[in-house]
């Protein structure tokens, strides 16, 4: 896959999980797509479902969201509130007939490297299949 | 089967014999409810302590100035009234009441609420040149056969919650024939047979389906999956949603208007969504082109994010838009399919806490897992 048809996904990391599992990823010198460009957030309840859309209808041909397991949150139940959000984004993408498939939610914990790297690899190559986001040229936004 | 009082005058005069009664004896101390302005047609909600103001109400004409929860919330936001006060309002503004009393804008303490079953009210814009004043007879005449009038509001057509839950007087309007001669006012709360206590007319037993209600319901709910069809065939592509956006002004009245909307200082009219000149050339290097004033689309998309989970499908924002957008359509189809992931109904219980605002930890068990 060359540059040119490298899709731009954009991934919101919580920092004590998923960001922690990334970085041990890059630790161990796995494979990441370059692809996905990182936003480290305090909490995956810190992705408030705006932050989603915004990149979306900017242009990112994907979004992954991406936090602890179920009750392994940080703050106790900020990943609980963030599975709502994502739910319900989901939801209204789905009846506007928006792709809801662009959008994505990981539980990922620190020590789940392989697991990132696969989830990355995995994302990327469905986004790619998809093709660009029809939203990219769209300049009434 | 419940308690009812029946007065042997029209709904419309019934209704404020009642009132009058209730502030005669000092059970309440006002009334808020719609009042005509002038001959035109024109009406307005309004607090009415006097006697004299209470024979100028219309507490059934049929429009919605404003949503009478959002107005409602207002003067309960800090505290609940200090004294009694009864509110005439529709089964969609007491919905919206209750969502806001959930979000701790207002209070439901010290109110009779009084509703009924509802036949749906005209747009904002047929009081222009007086046109509603024409309309009201046959209005009422398609009430008593429990018919659909095609001149109310897209949103009051498809309405299937035109019986009110949680009120505690439910006038009886849809399907009933004798509503010229007689007023059937039923008492669902112990608050409610309390208030009645004394007043004029009898105490029967009514329940509030009637036969007629029921076809109503029937051809409110094929009228909605009509309605809801065509929006998902017409919404299949993503620039579809778009194209149905593509007149909007940005004028942001639809969520001013809007009764669940109560944000004092809305995300979309605050600075965090205000483009700064770097953000314009930021966009234009990645696009061709951007439409300004930018933000329509990220709008309404995060406004439904906001509140499309408590839409109750009063239709406001639909009357309100300068450019004729069908928001309304729109925010009902989202907000029913958002309802019945939660399995949530808006206005249905006091004590039922917001879907966005809570969570349970076995549920949606398979998202993030794969």
């Amino acid at each position: 896959m060359n540059s040119q048809n490298l899709p731009k996904i954009v991934g919101f990391l919580c920092t004590w999980c998923s960001y922690t599992g990334a970085d041990l990823a890059g630790t161990a010198r796995m494979k990441i797509p370059a692809a996905i460009r990182v936003i480290r957030v305090m909490c995956s309840g810190r992705i408030d479902p705006l932050f989603v859309l915004k990149a979306y209808l900017r242009g990112a041909d994907g979004v992954m969201m991406m936090g602890c397991h179920p009750g392994d949150c940080h703050y106790q139940k900020g990943n609980y509130n963030t599975r709502r959000r994502f739910v319900m984004l989901q939801n209204i993408l789905d009846t506007l007939g928006l792709e809801k498939e662009r959008i994505s939610l990981w539980w990922i914990s620190a020590s789940e490297a392989p697991r990132y790297a696969q989830a990355t690899n995995e994302f990327t190559e469905k986004i790619s299949k998809m093709g660009p986001n029809l939203l990219h040229d769209e300049i009434f936004l | 089967m419940s308690k009812a009082l029946k007065i042997n005058k029209g709904i419309e005069e019934g209704i404020i014999d009642f009132l009058e009664f209730l502030i005669q004896g000092g059970k309440i101390r006002g009334v808020f409810t719609l009042k005509k302005m002038n001959e035109n047609g024109a009406v307005a909600y309004s607090l009415i302590t006097s006697l004299d103001e209470l024979k100028k109400a219309v507490p059934f004409y049929p429009f919605m100035p404003v949503n009478a929860g959002k107005v409602l919330s207002s003067f309960t936001l800090r505290a609940a009234t200090e004294e009694p006060v009864a509110a005439v309002l529709r089964p969609c503004e007491l919905r919206a009441f209750i969502e806001l009393a959930k979000r701790v804008q207002g209070s439901l303490d010290n109110i009779l609420l009084i509703s009924l079953t509802c036949g749906g009210v005209y747009p904002l814009r047929s009081l222009k040149n007086g046109d509603l004043k024409n309309h009201l007879s046959s209005y009422w005449e398609t009430v008593k056969k429990a018919e659909i009038d095609p001149e109310t509001r897209p949103t009051c057509q498809s309405c299937e919650d035109f019986i009110p839950q949680l009120a505690d007087m439910t006038v009886a309007t849809a399907g009933m024939k004798d509503i010229d001669k007689e007023c059937v006012i039923l008492l669902n709360t112990l608050k409610g047979e309390e208030h009645a206590a004394n007043a004029p007319g009898n105490i029967i037993t009514e329940k509030v389906e009637n036969g007629n209600i029921e076809k109503l319901q029937k051809l409110r709910e094929e009228k909605k999956k009509k309605l809801f069809e065509d929006f998902d065939s017409n919404h299949a592509h993503p620039k579809d949603f778009i194209k149905t956006f593509a007149a909007c002004v940005g004028c942001h009245a639809c969520s001013h208007s809007c009764p669940i909307c109560y944000c004092t200082l809305c995300d979309f009219d605050s600075k965090t969504c205000e483009y700064q000149p770097q953000s314009f050339t930021s966009e234009l290097g990645q696009k061709s082109g951007l439409k300004v004033p930018p933000g329509n689309i990220f709008f309404h998309l995060g406004r439904m994010n906001h509140m499309a989970v408590s839409c109750v499908r009063c239709g406001m924002c639909s009357d309100v838009c300068p450019v004729n957008i069908q928001v309304a359509t729109v925010f009902s189809r989202v907000g029913d399919s958002l309802q019945k992931v939660f399995n949530y109904i808006p206005g249905r219980d006091v004590e039922e806490p917001v879907p966005s605002g809570t969570y349970k930890e076995e549920e949606f068990t398979e998202f993030g897992e794969q």
